[in-house]
């Protein structure tokens, strides 16, 4: 039932997803990734580009301002925790709730225009929001600083079962607490099933409907077709799964602030769908996680390290490649960051995926060439 | 259902599969986390023959000069703990039990980060360097908000988090944790300092307007100096909050023209105050004669680095700063001389408590003779020395703030170099700062977590 009219093909893709992504941690050990954090944010922004890419990859509009939703999701968990309880999936499916709701609201306006300018009413909407939550709408998010716990909150139904702590309390589910891998797995089987209902939009009529929109929606229109409910749809979808990485964001750690709602938050989502390739399944998620690795690893590089890690070379060799190496990790990993961006954009147009695709045939092609030559050479004999 | 079967995958082979992967996915944590159990206290050292720091700080973003230096006096201060430089503070600091040979006999090793002035960013950096590089202790600073969410982590994770450069009340106020220690001063202290200097050059008949950047540091600052400008019988005329990072001040000081105000306060740091500054004194304020008084502008947090953005305008300008490099006792003196032999110029207040507070913690370690977070912290809290650029300092324990002398100073009106920049008006003693830990509430959380 679950998997009915999906095609083998399908299957197997999904089967190796789940396999892939429970497995992650041992995937990112040899490159030295495997720490709860970032396996936490591989997981999160996964869910967020899978998101992003049935708006975008399917639809074709370009949305600026996803992360809006992002951060109404974060704030809506936090306040869950803050206010009812400790365990994480009130807090989940209320920051899914809201964040869908604002999204039925913005994508109500913006879809009103396409192109470039639903991308700027988009951006114009995140922008107005992080604002809004940075200054004006301080009581509900704390401004700057940030929403956080503390030791006075409500937490109605914790209060009736349990005495309080001397320490702030983490978040749970029914007692396992969401911090490192537990924490992790968590994520990772929303992920899972993430992947699996993008799959099935993707293989169903309404995700036709949404490619044909992308292809033209002139034409459609012109058929009879009222697209517009169909878009809302998918921008209400889109915005929710926003929402879904949002609050997961605050299970894993329990703290919003208004900079997940800035425009660069916006920008990186739409470069993670770009760099693994728009309109795949996978790609967005690879895009991601090459984002965050670089942030976050790449980041944390200084002269030091990197003269330990070449220390197998001459000194003046290990001297020159710290020299022209050195500036763009550390400070300067989104310089790197950018030099990737480029250099796919440029050589690889459909992302990472198209670069997989492109090894695969190229095996295949080899593959084949070598079958034909022992023919040719049998029946040569 | 059973019409599903055509692909060749049947019902039972994805049962099949779907147990085992449950399965496996109930053992890998449990595989993964056993080690927690197995050690007494998180990224214990053990027998390893060394032990990291992590450094987080801005690298990029507005407080990027700031987060620069403080690199570079934690840098300096991991040499000085390893016996390698000249030493610096390790030979002025009283009592002291390091020897120049690393920490408890392990070398210091450290790990860099960028917070980006953000939440979200300090806390995944700081995760970072405690899953993956576990390090036994990390530090940063530059903006109190991200410096209150990193301390919170701290408490979380039971790893001890020395601020940095923060200076709201509430990182050992309302938000103060276990797990976190602040070496520089605070909003009520520049306010407890700023108050009699006030009333010596501006009299008690004033009325003061407010600009305050909108957040914690800026909310406790403008409070605190309000206590104390109104307990000198100055009236608040208005308080206005400004948006972090707004750039372009002009519409928030054109009211103040025609408020009726004799003196503008403005609660901004870096970026913000340069900007502030720059236009208050564009838009003629100072050359004002208001209720028949000078027009003046008091920005109660100074920084060097600030001072050299706003350049001619801070001249005469009164304000507060945790240390200055001209100061002439022997530790200041011999920080910066081993910071300018290293660097090449003299090292800001951001680099000096940064500097402090790591050898603080080396030096704590040392004395409880244990890398355990809640020995160490025991022996932090209550502890008293000296030599260190502020005389006399005590670490209190009830809110884990150190107490010791304020700089009031003044925009230097003749310079003699690009660095000379402030001129000490007063050396306030830490007695007339000191405030009752209760005021401010909040609690400081368990030992052991």
């Amino acid at each position: 039932m679950m998997f009915a009219g999906l095609s083998r093909n399908d299957k197997l893709l999904f089967a190796g997803f789940t396999i892939a992504a429970l497995a992650m941690p041992l995937l990112a050990w040899p490159v030295g990734a495997n720490y709860p954090d970032l396996l936490q944010k591989f997981a999160i922004y996964g869910i967020f580009a899978i998101g992003f890419n049935i708006l975008f990859g399917l639809t074709g509009y370009l949305s600026f301002g996803h992360a809006a939703f992002l951060g109404v999701g974060s704030y809506a968990a936090v306040w869950m925790f803050k206010g009812v309880t400790m365990n994480v999936i009130p807090a989940v499916i209320f920051g899914v709730l809201v964040s869908g709701m604002f999204a039925a609201l913005i994508g109500f306006i913006s879809l009103r225009r396409s192109g470039i300018y639903f991308s700027i009413l988009t951006l114009a909407f995140a922008q107005m929001s992080y604002n809004l939550a940075y200054s004006v709408l301080t009581p509900i998010t704390n401004g700057e600083t940030g929403l956080q716990l503390s030791q006075d909150d409500a937490r109605v139904i914790d209060r009736m079962f349990t005495e309080q702590t001397a320490g702030l309390p983490s978040t749970n589910l029914f007692g396992l607490e969401m911090s490192g891998y537990p924490g992790f797995y968590f994520c990772c089987v929303l992920l899972i099933i993430a992947f699996f209902i993008a799959l099935r939009i993707q293989r169903s009529p309404f995700g036709m409907m949404l490619r044909a929109i992308k292809t033209n929606q002139v034409r459609m229109n012109y058929t009879g077709f009222n697209t517009r409910p169909y878009a809302l749809t998918a921008f209400i979808i889109s915005g929710m799964y926003a929402g879904l990485a949002g609050s997961l964001l605050a299970v894993t750690d329990p703290l919003a602030g208004a900079e997940r709602m800035q425009w660069t938050a916006s920008g990186e989502v739409v470069l993670m769908t770009i760099l693994g390739g728009a309109g795949t399944l996978i790609g967005p998620i690879l895009g991601a996680g090459l984002i965050k690795y670089f942030e976050n690893i790449f980041s944390s590089y200084n002269d030091g390290l990197l003269a330990e890690s070449f220390s197998f070379l001459p000194d003046f060799l290990n001297d020159a490649l710290v020299f022209v190496i050195g500036p763009f990790v550390g400070e300067g990993w989104s310089l790197l960051l950018g030099i990737v961006f480029m250099a796919i954009v440029i050589f690889l147009p459909g992302g990472l995926m198209e670069g997989l695709a492109r090894i695969h045939g190229w095996y295949r092609r080899r593959g084949q060439g070598d079958a034909g030559r022992k023919v040719a050479k049998q029946a040569a004999e | 259902m059973t019409k599903s079967n055509d692909s060749g995958v049947s019902r039972r082979s994805i049962l099949k599969a779907g147990t085992a992967l449950g399965a496996g996915a109930v053992i890998a944590p449990t595989f993964f986390v056993r080690n927690a159990w197995a050690e007494e206290f998180r990224n214990n050292p053990g027998n390893a023959s060394s032990v990291k720091f992590g450094f987080n700080v801005p690298q990029t973003g507005a407080y990027a000069d700031e987060g620069a230096d403080e690199l570079r006096a934690y840098e300096l201060a991991v040499k000085h703990i390893n016996g390698e430089g000249d030493g610096g503070m390790l030979n002025t600091m009283q009592p002291l039990m390091l020897k120049g040979d690393g920490v408890l006999g392990k070398k210091v090793e450290y790990v860099t980060g960028d917070t980006q002035t953000k939440s979200d960013a300090a806390r995944a950096s700081a995760k970072r360097m405690i899953e993956k590089d576990g390090v036994i202790m990390y530090s940063g600073g530059s903006s109190s908000g991200v410096a209150i969410a990193q301390q919170s982590l701290a408490q979380e994770m039971g790893v001890v988090f020395m601020n940095g450069l923060t200076h709201s009340n509430d990182t050992t106020g309302k938000d103060k944790r276990r797990y976190g220690f602040r070496h520089f001063f605070n909003a009520y202290m520049s306010g407890a300092a700023l108050g009699p200097v006030l009333k010596e050059t501006m009299g008690t008949d004033r009325r003061a307007y407010h600009l305050t950047a909108d957040y914690t540091w800026g909310w406790t600052q403008e409070e605190s100096i309000k206590n104390t400008t109104e307990g000198l019988g100055w009236e608040t005329v208005n308080a206005v909050r400004t948006p972090l990072g707004a750039g372009d001040f002009s519409q928030y000081i054109t009211p103040v023209l025609n408020s009726g105000a004799d003196v503008l306060i403005l609660n901004h740091y870096g970026k913000d105050m340069i900007n502030s500054l720059t236009q208050a004194v564009q838009f003629g304020l100072r050359d004002k004669q208001v209720n028949g008084k000078d027009f003046q502008i008091v920005v109660p947090l100074y920084s060097r680095l600030m001072a050299q953005g706003a350049g001619a305008n801070i001249k005469g300008i009164y304000g507060t700063t945790n240390w200055n490099w001209s100061l002439q006792d022997a530790g200041s003196q011999a920080f910066v001389k081993s910071f300018g032999q290293e660097y090449g110029f003299p090292p800001s207040q951001a680099a000096h408590t940064c500097y402090v507070q790591t050898i603080l913690y080396a030096d704590a370690c040392a004395r409880a003779g244990t890398f355990y977070p809640p020995e160490v912290i025991k022996a932090l809290e209550g502890f008293e020395f000296d030599g260190m650029g502020n005389g006399k300092t005590l670490y209190r324990a009830e809110d884990h703030q150190c107490f010791k002398d304020v700089l009031v100073v003044r925009g230097n009106e003749n310079a003699t170099s690009q660095f000379d920049l402030l001129e000490v008006v007063q050396e306030v003693p830490a007695s007339q700062v000191t405030y009752d830990p209760s005021i401010f509430g909040g609690e400081l959380g368990p030992y052991k977590v």
